[in-house]
This record gives C-alpha cells, sequence and structure tokens, in this order.
C-alpha cells in the first residue's frame, strides 16, 4: 500500500501520476480484511466509493482529490445505511448528505465507509454497538476507546491517505484517539455544521477529524468548518487557514492539577515529558485551578442524557428505521414501545430513562436545570483560565487501553467516571486535540490533551505542529 | 432515590417496557448514577442563568424562500409502514 501523506498524495492523483480509482480499489480491499479482524466497519461503501474515485480522476479537483476517507456511523452518506450503531436505525438509508460530507465530497474525498462506535455514542469503549466491538490495533483484546472507536482504530491501522471523521459529546474523540495513538480533533461548538448527524446531545455534539498528522488534521478542519444555514446553532465566523500556524514560542500553558489526580504512574511520566519538550521550544507553563473540575461529570451526564432522551423519542417504528407488524387491536403507545424496547440496546434504554427522569415535572429544577446552571459556572471556570493562559495541558486519559475483561467488569457509574478528564471541555464547547507522546510498558499509545478558548483551534493546532516538529 | 416502581414508571412515559430482571438490574445502576448527581447540590446557582448552549447563540431567520425540500417518494421509500402516501400509524385514540 502507499505510505504517503494526503498533500503529496493529491499532487500524484491530479497530476496524473497516481489513479485514484487503483488507489481506491486497493484501499478497499486492504479494509475489508482488516475489518475481518478489527471490525472497525459497520459498512463499507465500494460500490459509491469506485464511482466517486473515477470522478476524481476525471475531474482532478479539490484539496482532497482521491482521499480516502471513512467516518463515523452517526454521520448521514447519501444512500449509505445509516445505524448510528443501533439496531433502531436498521434499514435506515438517508436520502441526502451531511453538510460535512456535502464539503468532503465537493473537495473530492472518498467517502469508503462508516465506522464502528457505541450506540448512538453512549459509551466510552465502543462496547455498546449493535453491530460488533472494534479492536485495538495494538493489542486485539483491548478497546479501541469510544464512542468513535472505528474512526480511531482505521486512522491507526491505515497505511494508506486518509483521515476519518469522528463525533465527540463528552469525549468520543479524544478518547479513542488516546487509546489508538492518533490526533483527534475536537472543534468549538457550531464551528462545524451538525447537519446530517444522528443527534446525541445537540447542544453538545460536535464532528471533528482523526488523522495521523497535525497537517492533515488541519486541512479537514479547514474544509469541514463554516456557517451553514441548515444547522441554526452553527457559527457564522471568518473562514480560517488551519495551516497557516502561529509561532508558539511565548505562548503560556496551564496545568490544571485537578487533572493530574488519579492518573497511572506511566501516563503521568510520559505527560511530563512532552512538558519539558514543550518548555524547550519557549513555552511558558503556570499552575491552575479548575475549582469546578468535581462537578463535571454529573453536570454533563444529566445535560447529555436528558438532550439524548428527547433525541430518541422520534425514534418511534412508523417513518424509519426498525419496525414491527401491528393490527387493529394495537394502540400507538404500545406499538412504539413494543419496537423500542425490542430495538435499543441496554446503555440507550438506561440514558433514556434517566434523561426522562432528569426532566419530569416534580424533578426537571433540581437536575436538569442545575445542570444547566452548573454548566454556566464551568464555563466561567474554564474562561478564568483562559485569561491567564493560551491553552490548557492534561492527560487525555487516565490510564492506557483497558481489557475487553476489565470493561465487563464496570458497571455504568465506573464507565462514566472513565470520562472525567474529557466532560469538561466538551460541556464548555471549547476546542480539544489528543496529541500522541508515547506508549506504556506493554506499548499501548499514550496522548496529551490541548483544551483552549472557545475558537482558538489554531493555537493548539500549532503547539501540536511545533510539538510533532519537535518529536522527529 | 430510584427503586424499581419509579423505573417502571419512567420507563413506560419513555415508551420502554421492561422485564423484571431488567427494573431490577436497572433501579439499582441507575440509582447509583442519580446519587452521584447530587454533588451539584454544593453549588450555589442562586442567581445564575442556565446555559443551553455553550457559545452565544442567536435567533437565526433566512428569507422565506421557496426551496426544493426532498421527493416525496425518497421519504416514503424509508417508511416503516406506508398506505396511499401516507404514514400509517396503530390508532392514537
Amino acid at each position: 500500500m502507499i505510505i504517503m501523506n494526503i498533500f503529496d498524495y493529491v499532487k500524484k492523483v491530479k497530476n496524473g501520476e497516481l489513479s485514484a480509482l487503483n488507489t481506491v480499489k486497493a484501499v478497499i480491499k486492504k479494509c475489508k480484511e482488516l475489518n475481518k479482524e478489527y471490525n472497525c466497519f459497520v459498512n463499507i461503501c465500494e460500490k459509491e466509493a469506485l464511482e466517486s474515485a473515477k470522478i476524481a480522476d476525471r475531474e482532478k479537483k479539490g484539496l482532497l482529490c482521491g482521499v480516502p476517507v471513512t467516518v463515523k456511523d452517526a454521520i448521514c452518506v447519501k444512500d449509505v445505511e445509516c445505524t448510528a450503531g443501533s439496531r433502531m436505525l436498521k434499514g435506515y438509508v438517508p436520502p441526502f448528505d451531511a453538510t460535512i460530507i456535502e464539503k468532503l465530497k465537493s473537495e473530492g474525498a472518498i467517502i469508503i465507509g462508516k465506522t464502528t462506535q457505541d450506540e448512538f455514542g453512549f459509551g466510552s469503549f465502543s462496547t455498546n454497538s449493535a453491530y460488533g466491538v472494534p479492536k485495538n490495533p495494538y493489542d486485539k483484546s483491548r478497546s479501541c476507546g469510544g464512542s468513535s472507536g472505528g474512526s480511531a482504530c482505521i486512522t491507526a491501522l491505515a497505511d494508506f491517505p486518509h483521515i476519518s471523521i469522528g463525533e465527540s459529546t463528552g469525549g468520543s474523540i479524544s478518547c479513542p484517539a488516546f487509546f489508538c495513538g492518533v490526533y483527534g480533533l475536537t472543534p468549538t461548538y457550531g464551528l462545524v455544521s451538525r447537519y446530517g448527524l444522528i443527534d446525541y446531545a445537540n447542544s453538545i455534539d460536535k464532528m471533528g477529524p482523526m488523522a495521523k498528522s497535525v497537517d492533515e488534521i488541519a486541512l479537514a478542519l479547514k474544509i469541514i468548518s463554516g456557517n451553514d444555514e441548515k444547522d441554526q446553532t452553527s457559527l457564522n465566523e471568518k473562514k480560517t487557514d488551519y495551516l497557516k500556524y502561529e509561532p508558539v514560542r511565548n505562548y503560556t500553558i496551564g496545568l490544571p492539577k485537578q487533572y493530574f489526580e488519579n492518573i497511572s504512574i506511566e501516563v503521568k511520566e510520559k505527560i511530563n515529558n512532552a512538558i519539558e519538550a514543550l518548555k524547550k521550544l519557549g513555552i511558558k507553563f503556570i499552575d491552575i485551578d479548575l475549582k469546578l473540575s468535581k462537578y463535571h461529570l454529573s453536570a454533563y451526564y444529566l445535560a447529555a442524557v436528558s438532550e439524548a432522551s428527547t433525541n430518541l423519542a422520534k425514534l418511534d417504528g412508523i417513518r424509519y428505521g426498525a419496525k414491527a407488524d401491528f393490527d387493529e387491536s394495537e394502540d400507538f403507545n404500545s406499538y412504539c414501545a413494543k419496537v423500542r424496547s425490542k430495538n435499543f440496546g441496554d446503555e440507550a434504554k438506561r440514558r433514556i430513562i434517566i434523561g426522562t427522569f432528569a426532566r419530569m415535572s416534580g424533578y426537571r429544577s433540581q437536575y436538569y436545570l442545575r445542570a444547566m446552571k452548573a454548566r454556566t459556572l464551568i464555563i466561567n471556570d474554564y474562561k478564568k483560565a483562559f485569561e491567564k493562559c493560551d491553552a490548557l495541558l492534561s492527560p487525555t486519559m487516565m490510564f492506557t487501553a483497558p481489557r475487553f475483561d476489565e470493561i465487563e467488569k464496570l458497571d455504568p457509574l465506573q464507565v462514566y467516571q472513565s470520562d472525567l478528564l474529557t466532560v469538561g471541555p466538551n460541556l464548555a464547547g471549547i476546542p480539544m486535540i489528543n496529541i500522541p507522546c508515547g506508549f506504556d510498558s506493554k506499548g499501548l499509545p499514550i496522548g496529551f490533551h490541548l483544551i483552549s478558548n472557545h475558537l482558538n483551534e489554531l493555537k493548539i493546532l500549532s503547539i501540536a505542529k511545533a510539538y510533532e516538529g519537535a518529536k522527529k | 432515590m430510584i427503586d424499581e416502581a419509579k423505573v417502571r414508571h419512567v420507563a413506560k412515559i419513555a415508551r420502554i417496557n421492561l422485564s423484571d430482571e431488567e427494573v431490577k438490574k436497572f433501579s439499582k445502576q441507575l440509582n447509583d448514577v442519580v446519587e452521584s448527581f447530587k454533588i451539584l447540590d454544593e453549588l450555589d446557582i442562586e442567581n445564575v442563568a442556565p446555559s443551553f448552549h455553550p457559545i452565544k447563540t442567536e435567533n437565526v431567520l433566512r428569507e422565506d424562500l421557496a426551496k426544493k425540500g426532498l421527493e416525496k417518494k425518497q421519504v416514503f421509500r424509508l417508511a416503516c409502514h406506508e398506505k396511499d402516501g401516507h404514514f400509517k400509524s396503530p390508532k392514537v385514540i
């Protein structure tokens, strides 16, 4: 397979040295083989991909001309089944492209497949999928992380030009990027249009790129960002060229002391090495006290499950997705309950029930509304930190990829707690990136997390690029 | 406190049928989760406005122009139950 970055590959496709069609054919063959071993795809869309590759060869246009792109299954691609990892959406074939897919296709990208994920994004290890569990590229007895596990998995495995699009609500890009040792950027809420995403939590969902290099992440973000009239929450910001990095000398990075508690010794060691490398680049470090970090998890989960329970109410077995037979004697409610009970997985049921409870009359102020107010305080806590520094740095996860038998023993609350370091910035809608920085003694990847203020993607990408250069 | 009766009640509202076994399993798990939310009671939220979005959003209006949407047949290709060009559902009343 061709090991080269997407920039060199695109040049070669455009000047005729390489054929996108031949590349995509070889890539699909490889992906089918990898899928047997790693289960990173729900669906490989060979027919559509080959058609698009022919067009790329003919037109030779776009920043991603002929580049194979994979997308999390929650993102709609025209005429390709879209299940968001759930049986509830089995058979749903969207008749339209998500805006992010339109933008990628208009730059010549070839969508080659939909990647495995936790059902509707409900999970941290991609074990809550109705279509099998992706396996970690570094050790198949371990998790890829979640919920965009399949995207991180294929990004790590790809020995061909490739980027993947994941989606994060509470850490679903950062977590799998860390476990699989790839870059994963979660943009500011609203920077990338959510039109065509199967929603988890509308006020927290963000789509973002995963790749093997900072330049590829920056290029993808440049393409997918921008206002969209189809998404009312999409921001109307001036387009940024994220490849025009800033000098990082004299940047100040804050270390939130709460984010360094309870992390494994090996993770801490690699993060400290990364901090030393960044210091050599002229970056100053200060300590930051994120006083409200102990409230992040509760505020996040309440917000997320409350929104999820309303979003999933639309899945009724009538208009699309899973269905059942009914006769004249059956009423609407019992029919919906029948279809929903059979097709939602356990974690979806749990989140629907907690979310419905948190919004119920008599409990709304105590749970949902309190979480929304806590969110205001948490956002202000971050904003105060960013008055003193350009970015915050922490481990992305507290531990390296766990084994599946270890995950099985966790109860739901313990699974939620594993997202401790990622839910805060996700709830605040601020951008973050996982940057691979080494391996533990078992050979499992470790990464650090850079977080910055709303719309400061260029800052964290500039630091990531400088670190990537220093590592070489 | 989330007990078995509460789980049954909320599940019914959410249109989820649970087996007795599921009710038992979920009530313990959900009670642990809901108990953990109580930490938020420590926060003074008296004069705090809720953030329904993480970043300031404004009402977006566009010109009221007719635009082409999806073809009806594209939508009904996905329908679980269809009759005479309409969605068919079990009786509501």
